[in-house]
């Protein structure tokens, strides 16, 4: 009986139609339009100008705070103009607009394909190589990692949890990184061990992804502390604190980080990601997006350039389908969907999902009829229909105890309303307004 | 590029799930009972199942288009399963008149007059049938023989002639040779309603509710459960004042009212616990009404009293919450 | 028979009887003194509870305005400065006149001139469509046409036109209550001075986006050209961000920057039909005679 989270779940339907696409890279973009806000906290500040050259893996803005992430160009050229661009969050934000000229790269990195398993750093130097390189949770939180690693006066890690998990329908950039670079995986994950001084790190993996688990199943031997763990097809275990309840069977406390329990998790592509930075002085400037849908010619799996255009990576799928409804980025299930595909990829970018028209508009609302399949399918516990009621009648304060700001907005209650109620768009506007009244309160 | 794209938030895809597939299960799964109401009570099942289906169908579309001026909801199922569900609870014999008066009542007030569907806190179609119940005692409680039945069966029905027996100071053993056997209680071969004869029909659907998750196990379980242990322990005590809990099970709407009634999604609670405080609740006051009221039949009563209390239990029992703090 | 009728009649009558003393016993012994000009200045104010004094409903400004020793923040904005005057009077203080105000709709991007270029489709409330995007066209300042700011008023003055898109305001009814202002989540209604025979001019745009753009995505936006700011005689007009702003306690209603305005971004209501200059002739849009 492969391990699970209890509370909720539910099982939409795969559709991994890239399941066994090799990673390849796109044709390289004519530009690119590199944001300095793709990860949480403050806007990295810029440090390039009109007319500057770059080559691949220039420092171009720096972390601006605590909380905060270096950027660095994904391409070698010339330096257009920085300006607000509108990016996949339906927001115009500030980006270096760069354009590209071959493809040089910064003489620091290291282009060699040979494996390195050993390095005499320890483990402040790694979190330091980290965070010079700009990484940030790849999972779609792009959280900065290095503040991950280093946890609060008080608080141990135990152990290290790598998520394979990908429970998002048609997303398979994770997968097919753990079949291709499974060593390089491994390797990350040793390092992320070493950074957080644990003993023990496992790899989650759904069992929809038989070869991966093979994969890293055989590689864990020759690797110290790193298990491989098989878990159920079911959503959203993908998400860190269903996660570590599936692993390790414990429950982070609402309102607490994982680090409360013991435990970090890291996506898979952040543990590759920390290989290359590590060993091979690598910044983060490209990473793996599933681009896929059911209309599209070539769906695949890119390894593509920080900032390339969404437009430029349909192209090379296949170019738009003509019935195309709505384009998400992300996966269907918690994704964003794009106004235009003039957007950049960003460091939080795990997919681009092509929907035909037919499936890209939402059935006709109707009354709830209290079935309670809403609350049996929340992965926190909570109460839906009852949290949209509350949004929607503005009752703030009842919101919060009801624990409205537990929810991480994983979709499964609005996906299996037989009434098709808007729940998410209600709770989200009530998570947002509490936390400005808490915000409030506080000062 | 001539589409413009659709944005809305997530999530993007939708399970299949929807209102009338839920309806139209639970109309599947009353199929079994309707087959061996018309073997053993004849045509006439077919006939007050129509008349009943077909009026709560013209009076939810008539008010909502005429009255309310509302779209009309009749294409979601839950008018057909009101009507079925009425026609299940009534004798067979019941002047049409009657019936078409007890959908206006169960449509118009238990359902419409609170705001449609999944607004009401009673169940509809026991409105209809408590309405019908005290306006005409005397049609309600004439009940037809089944058609195996040979001369002089009274057309009374076992919940019935066992209350007259005690209420005419007899003990349990001399009223039971008056009572039709166990098999026959099983399989439908009595006197009754269309959904009081046969448990075995309901038993089925019951299964089959349970196999595409339009039920889960914990309002049928609580409910017969509760009448089970609770008559086995009066049983127990008293043998000859109190008849044995299978029996109770397999009679009168018990099995109608515990997996199809009293599981109604809009007036059951919502979280597992919630639901089977208010199974046990049914269990308990069915069981005093038929053993201590002056009812025959106690679990249509006891099924809106807890529909009342339904709020309350949505409101005080909370699902577990994850990482779940005081 | 007439026994019981007897008893009956005395024991209802006996537990009445002792049910008022108790209950006057009570109301005098738990009395809450109130004080009565409460009353009086409550049954002055108009009674719409709709707080936009800024206090909980009709009573409590009642209430405030009794205690307080003048009536400088207290201002009903529905009965105006009649009922002010009133209430000062039987208070016997100095009543504080405010110009009346109404409401307007800073947007014209109506479907016409503003095209769209993705479509919504979420739950329909502009608070919802704001947390995630900025609006169905490339303005982002515009208005969202979901009608929050409808079901918020207390009087029956806006209504969302079906036609255009955007909620229209009648003026007759509008009180500057201020809910209206305070539902939209971009922000896009203003509270002006209230000029004779209801006329306005204002203008219709929030965009604060440098020209090229701003006209790109509206045809009626505001440029931030600057042409009525040079041509207002009373210093009335400012651009800020590119975004024109009509100051309405300095506007003195000439209508020379309506005639000016090269994309008709300002807005004249309830005037006459002007005489059309050459150099202005362009397709005007006026939402009351259209």
């Amino acid at each position: 009986m492969l391990k699970t989270f209890k509370l909720g779940g539910v099982h939409p339907k795969e559709n991994k139609l890239t399941a066994d696409k090799k990673i390849i890279q796109p044709p390289m973009p004519k530009t690119v339009s590199i944001a300095v806000a793709q990860h949480i906290g403050s806007p990295a500040t810029v440090i390039v100008k009109k007319g500057d050259q770059v080559k691949v893996g220039t420092h171009v803005a720096n972390s601006s705070g605590f909380v905060s992430s270096n950027i660095h160009s994904s391409v070698s050229g010339t330096v257009v103009r920085i300006d607000d661009v509108m990016m996949p969050s339906g927001y115009k934000k500030t980006a270096v607009i760069i354009d590209v000229e071959n493809d040089e790269w910064d003489e620091s990195i290291d282009r060699t394909p040979d494996l390195i398993t050993e390095t005499p750093l320890d483990a402040k130097a790694i979190i330091q190589k980290i965070l010079e390189a700009g990484i940030v949770g790849l999972g779609g939180a792009t959280f900065p990692t290095n503040i991950k690693l280093s946890p609060p006066p008080g608080m141990k890690a135990e152990i290290l949890l790598i998520n394979g998990v990908e429970c998002e329908p048609y997303l398979t950039a994770d997968h097919r990184l753990m079949i291709e670079k499974g060593d390089e995986v491994m390797v990350g994950t040793s390092l992320l061990m070493k950074a957080l001084n644990v003993s023990k790190a496992v790899i989650g993996i759904e069992n929809n992804k038989p070869d991966a688990i093979k994969n890293l199943t055989q590689l864990a031997r020759k690797y110290k502390g790193i298990e491989v763990c098989a878990l159920q097809v079911k959503y959203p275990q993908g998400g860190e604190k269903q996660l570590i309840n599936a692993i390790t069977g414990k429950e982070v406390p609402s309102g607490q980080l994982p680090i409360s329990v013991g435990a970090v998790v890291d996506n898979v592509g952040t543990a590759f990601a920390v290989y290359e930075a590590v060993m091979k002085n690598k910044p983060l400037f490209e990473r793996v997006v599933t681009v896929t849908g059911k209309g599209l010619k070539s769906p695949s799996n890119f390894l593509v350039r920080i900032g390339t255009p969404v437009k430029d990576l349909i192209e090379a799928a296949g170019g738009l389908p003509e019935s195309t409804g709505k384009v998400i980025n992300g996966g269907p299930m918690m994704g964003k969907a794009i106004t235009t595909l003039d957007v950049p990829v960003q460091k939080g970018t795990s997919g681009i999902l092509v929907m035909p028209e037919s499936e890209s508009f939402r059935s006709e609302e109707k009354p709830c009829i209290r079935c309670g399949k809403c609350i049996s399918a929340c992965p926190m516990g909570l109460e839906p229909y009852l949290l949209m009621t509350l949004s929607a009648k503005k009752i703030w304060d009842r919101s919060e105890t009801s624990h409205i700001l537990d929810c991480m907005e994983c979709g499964s209650c609005a996906y299996t309303c037989p009434s098709s109620r808007p729940l998410l768009d209600f709770i989200r506007l009530g998570k947002s307004t509490v936390s400005k009244i808490i915000r409030s309160r506080k000062q | 590029m001539s589409n413009i794209f659709t944005i809305s938030p997530s999530p993007h895809i939708k399970g299949d799930e929807s209102v009338p597939k839920i309806m139209y299960g639970v109309v599947v799964a009353l199929i079994p009972a309707l087959i061996m109401s018309t073997i053993f009570l004849g045509l006439n099942s077919l006939k007050v199942s129509f008349i009943a289906v077909a009026a709560c169908v013209a009076f939810e579309y008539l008010i909502q288009t005429y009255i309310l001026k509302i779209k009309a909801t009749i294409n979601n199922g839950s008018a057909i399963i009101t009507g079925i569900l009425l026609a299940f609870n009534v004798p067979i014999g019941l002047p049409v008149w009657m019936i078409i008066l007890g959908s206006l009542v169960a449509i118009g007030i238990g359902k419409l007059s609170f705001g449609g569907l999944g607004q009401n806190p009673f169940n509809p179609a026991l409105v209809g049938r408590v309405f019908l119940l005290i306006s005409f005692p005397v049609q309600m409680t004439t009940w037809t023989a089944p058609v195996t039945a040979i001369d002089s069966f009274t057309g009374a029905t076992p919940l019935g002639i066992l209350k007259e027996g005690v209420k005419s100071g007899k003990a349990i053993s001399e009223i039971t040779h008056q009572l039709p056997g166990y098999f026959d209680m099983f399989w439908g071969n009595i006197s009754g309603s269309m959904g009081e004869i046969s448990a075995i029909a309901l038993i089925m659907g019951g299964l089959y509710l349970l196999w595409k998750r339009i039920i889960t196990w914990h309002i049928p379980v609580a409910v017969l459960g509760t009448m089970a242990i609770f008559q086995g322990i009066l049983w127990g005590i008293n043998p000859e004042k109190f008849i044995d809990p299978v029996f109770h099970l397999i009679t009168g709407g018990a099995m109608l009212g515990a997996i199809f009634m009293a599981t109604d999604m809009v007036t059951s609670p919502m979280t597992p616990k919630g639901q089977l405080i208010f199974g046990i609740g049914i269990g308990i006051l069915t069981i005093c009404i038929r053993d201590f009221g002056a009812y025959p039949e106690g679990i249509s009563f006891a099924i809106l009293i807890m529909n009342g209390f339904t709020p309350l239990i949505n409101a005080r029992i909370k699902p577990k919450q994850f990482g779940g703090s005081k | 028979m007439s026994d019981t009728l007897i008893y009956t009649v005395l024991v209802i009558s006996t537990i009445g009887i002792i049910s008022a003393l108790i209950l006057y016993y009570v109301s005098q012994k738990f009395k809450v003194f109130e004080d009565p000009r409460i009353d009086i200045v409550e049954a002055i104010l108009p009674g719409a509870n709709c707080g936009g004094c800024g206090l909980a409903g009709c009573r409590a400004f009642a209430e405030a305005c009794v205690n307080a020793n003048e009536l400088k923040n207290l201002f009903c904005t529905v009965g105006g400065n009649e009922s002010m005057d009133s209430v000062a009077t039987s208070l016997g203080l100095t009543a504080i006149f405010k110009a009346p105000r109404t409401a307007v709709v800073r947007c014209n991007g109506t479907c016409a001139h503003r095209p769209k270029t993705s479509q919504f489709d979420g739950a329909s409330t502009c608070a919802i469509e704001f947390s995630l995007y900025s609006g169905e066209s490339d303005c982002s300042f515009g208005c969202l046409g979901l009608g929050d700011c409808v079901p918020v008023c207390n009087f029956d003055a806006i209504h969302l036109n079906s036609v255009t898109g955007l909620p229209e305001i009648t003026d007759e009814k509008c009180t500057a209550c201020g809910a209206c202002v305070e539902a939209c989540p971009k922000m896009i209604i203003e509270l002006r001075k209230q000029m004779p025979k209801f006329r306005k001019i204002y203008v219709a745009c929030m965009n604060k986006e440098k020209g090229g753009i701003a006209k790109k995505a509206c045809e009626v936006a505001c440029i931030g050209c600057g042409k009525c700011e040079k041509v207002c005689e009373f210093d009335a007009i400012q651009i800020t961000n590119n975004l024109a702003f009509i100051d309405s306690e300095k506007c003195k209603l000439c209508r020379k920057c309506v005639s000016v305005c090269p994309t008709n971004s300002i807005l004249e209501t309830n005037f006459p039909p002007q005489k059309i200059k050459p150099e202005a002739a362009t397709e005007k849009y006026n939402p009351i005679e259209a």
